[in-house]
């Protein structure tokens, strides 16, 4: 059972998006919080680049030699009394984690924060099967209130004002004196807070994510601010780790590595305040901790973009940064995006886990201005793999007509400069000529998807080519 | 074909191997048992009184508190002080780790000591760190017998007890002690980096702390560095 996917009305969505106050006024915690915060966590430390570009050779290499890294992963996680189970789909996985939870009768399961849950749709199979699954990290707690998908992959709620979140309380939290004050945020966190106590204390499976997994000695890796994945999978019977393959890394020196780079990359942090290791289930003598430990890896179409030009895309840490530093996401935030990855990284990576027939759109809502490149501390080339996209949903004839006439005609130009430089002399006199001095249009044929949002500016002077030779000349 | 055998042989084709190539097998083995060092940020490189005063600085930066004990022996009185101090019932829950079990409690007699893990009903505990980064501030907790990982999360005051002597500059440095104590490819059940209090950013980016987890960090550093 996977989300519904609603990439293919990406413009609606958009256009919605733009007009919804709430959110515009949300969206700019977005866009005054994380960047400069990020920005001042990696000015003090100077091998900050370096660590990157470590990361990025290392995920080539791991990514280059996975099936290798899985197979000793899964050893060491046997040897530590664990379980590892396999999944090609999102549906296979529901189903693993299904019989797990049956065959212990459970009836509640607490969840930490996981993308890979939201990806395969976890918790609605579950309630379809009876079982409750509540999420406990805030932001996916209110809005699992809410029905609502994540609208960004480390902030889940960014989207919400608290007015909003103490109306959905307000509604659901009905044990609580109803002329309670809720008007400050750290209200709005104690009650959250009592409330998942007691999740966490009655819940007979506890669910993680895991940001990554190690190979050397078979271990899971969570990281969180606020501690409800480590109440998630310490108190419970058993804890099930939901991992794609992709979240294999080979040593713990080398996961030292990510970990510098991920706190400071995602919130501007220097390091989380809580990275938990986790090996195997609870050990003869322990006094606490989960009976049985199981991890479920997910393939879900990750393997066949190993051999492909998408490849670079699986090197993603899930930080947040591309979007964080997005004008895009920026404006129109992340449900427009129709999936559960957002921004520059679910511009690439939805078209090839849902396919580019829904998610054509998605690699258009780009501007291109590279930021997300500059800060992805993978150093992933996200314009490059956007306009891979862009290239394959033209030849696969999905764009309108118009937009493949028009190409073409241009194509047929560009291979004659001189045709091409005499008919753009023409254009711009006649454009120069039509705007009537003003320099500008509010309105011109076959370009509305310009003019409806802005004025085109009328050209001034001379070609680009034109302009360019005279500079060379001057040089 | 199992699932696993789907994946395995989806990402061998992808890769245009088979999987039993022996410089790509030696290329991994050697990584998984030499587990090389990479880029470690001259940050925590410095001598030991540094590394110590760079740790506080990096713990009080993440909304945590430290004091500096001469002795263990000094540890309940810190202990007690710390309870007062935030109008706390003198009473912890503890590990039985032996460095927490050697330590005088009865020397701070209105101090009520027990131990075992929690079942959520206390509202202070005290652990025993492995070690700690001064590179993020950060302490290591191992679980096992002696070290309840409930105790860490579950009460509002976390204190945790740390030898001066365990502050190391990078994470590479405890990897290499843990190895030493647990075996090569061998990890205790759970290891936690701890860096100050639990904290939440969810509702409107406001940073809250006392999310799920400790609502305070103190950190008792006992001991010369
Ligand atoms: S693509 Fe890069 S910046 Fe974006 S989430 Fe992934 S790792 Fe972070």
């Amino acid at each position: 059972m996977t989300l519904r996917v609603t990439s293919p009305q990406f413009k609606e969505n958009a256009r919605r998006a733009l007009a919804d106050r709430q959110l515009q006024k949300a969206l700019g915690n977005v866009e005054q919080n994380f960047i400069e915060k990020r920005r001042q966590v990696a000015a003090k430390l100077p091998e900050f680049d370096l660590l990157r570009d470590a990361a990025r050779d290392l995920k080539d290499h791991t990514l280059a030699h996975l099936d290798l890294y899985l197979e000793a992963y899964e050893r060491r996680v046997t040897a530590a009394g664990g379980q590892v189970h396999w999944a090609v789909t999102a549906e296979e996985a529901c189903g693993v984690v299904l019989d797990i939870c049956q065959r212990l009768g459970a009836r509640l399961v607490t969840k930490g924060k996981s993308m890979i849950s939201e990806e395969i749709g976890l918790n609605d199979f579950l309630l379809s099967h009876d079982i409750a699954a509540v999420e406990t990290d805030l932001g996916e707690y209110i809005i699992q209130l809410r029905h609502e998908p994540p609208s960004h992959i480390i902030a889940p709620a960014v989207h919400l004002n608290k007015e909003q979140i103490e109306a959905d309380f307000r509604r659901v939290h009905t044990g609580f004196p109803a002329e309670r004050n809720l008007e400050e945020p750290t209200s709005l966190l104690a009650e959250a807070r009592s409330v998942l106590r007691e999740k966490f204390l009655a819940a007979d499976v506890g669910i993680t994510g895991a940001n990554f997994l190690v190979a050397e000695t078979g271990t899971s890796i969570i990281v969180t601010n606020e501690g409800n994945g480590d109440l998630t999978q310490t108190l419970p019977k058993a804890h099930i780790v939901l991992a794609s393959v992709d979240k294999m890394v080979p040593t713990l020196e080398d996961v030292s590595l990510f970990l510098r780079l991920l706190a400071r990359s995602a919130t501007g942090q220097e390091m989380s305040v809580y990275t938990t290791f986790s090996t195997g289930p609870r050990r003869a003598g322990d006094p606490d901790g989960p009976g049985e430990y199981h991890v479920v890896i997910l393939d879900n179409g990750r393997s066949a973009m190993l051999g492909g030009e998408f490849r670079e895309m699986l090197r993603c840490i899930r930080c947040g940064a591309c979007m964080n530093h997005c004008p895009v996401y920026h404006a129109v935030g992340g449900h427009a995006y129709g999936w559960v990855y957002p921004g520059p990284m679910g511009a690439v990576l939805t078209p090839s886990l849902v396919g580019i027939d829904k998610a054509g759109h998605l690699p258009n809502a780009s501007m291109f201005c590279g930021r997300c490149e500059e800060v992805c501390p993978v150093r992933i080339p996200l314009p490059k793999l956007m306009r891979h996209w862009r290239e394959r949903e033209f030849e696969r004839h999905l764009s309108p007509a118009a937009m493949r006439w028009g190409l073409g005609l241009w194509a047929a130009f560009a291979r004659r400069p001189r045709l091409y430089r005499f008919a753009t002399r023409i254009a711009m006199k006649m454009l120069s000529l039509l705007s009537l001095g003003f320099g500008r249009f509010r309105w011109l044929p076959f370009a509305r998807g310009w003019t409806k949002y802005r004025n085109f500016p009328a050209p001034e002077g001379v070609t680009f080519q034109a302009a360019w030779k005279r500079r060379e000349k001057k040089a | 074909m199992s699932a696993r055998d789907t994946v395995l042989a989806t990402i061998r084709s992808s890769l245009g191997v088979t999987g039993s190539e022996t410089p790509r097998r030696t290329a991994i083995e050697a990584r998984l048992s030499l587990h090389p060092r990479g880029v470690v940020p001259k940050r925590g490189d410095r001598p030991a009184p540094s590394r110590m005063k760079l740790f506080q600085t990096m713990v009080e930066g993440a909304h945590g508190t430290t004091v500096e004990l001469a002795s263990p022996e000094r540890v309940p009185a810190a202990v007690a002080d710390y309870l007062r101090s935030k109008n706390l019932p003198m009473a912890v829950r503890r590990g039985s780790d032996p460095r927490l079990d050697a330590i005088p409690w009865q020397n701070e007699r209105a101090l009520g000591v027990s131990s075992g893990h929690s079942d959520g009903s206390d509202l202070v505990s005290v652990s025993h760190a492995l070690g700690a980064v001064a590179e993020t501030g950060t302490l290591v907790l191992v679980s096992g017998p002696d070290n309840p990982t409930t105790l860490n999360f579950l009460p509002d005051h976390h204190l945790v007890v740390v030898d001066a002597k365990d502050i190391a500059g990078d994470y590479e440095t405890v990897w290499d002690a843990i190895r030493a104590r647990f075996g090569a490819g061998k990890m205790p059940r759970t290891v936690n980096w701890i860096t100050g209090p639990s904290r939440s950013a969810d509702i409107e980016q406001t940073h809250l702390l006392g999310a799920h987890g400790p609502r305070s960090l103190h950190v008792l550093i006992v001991g010369e560095p």
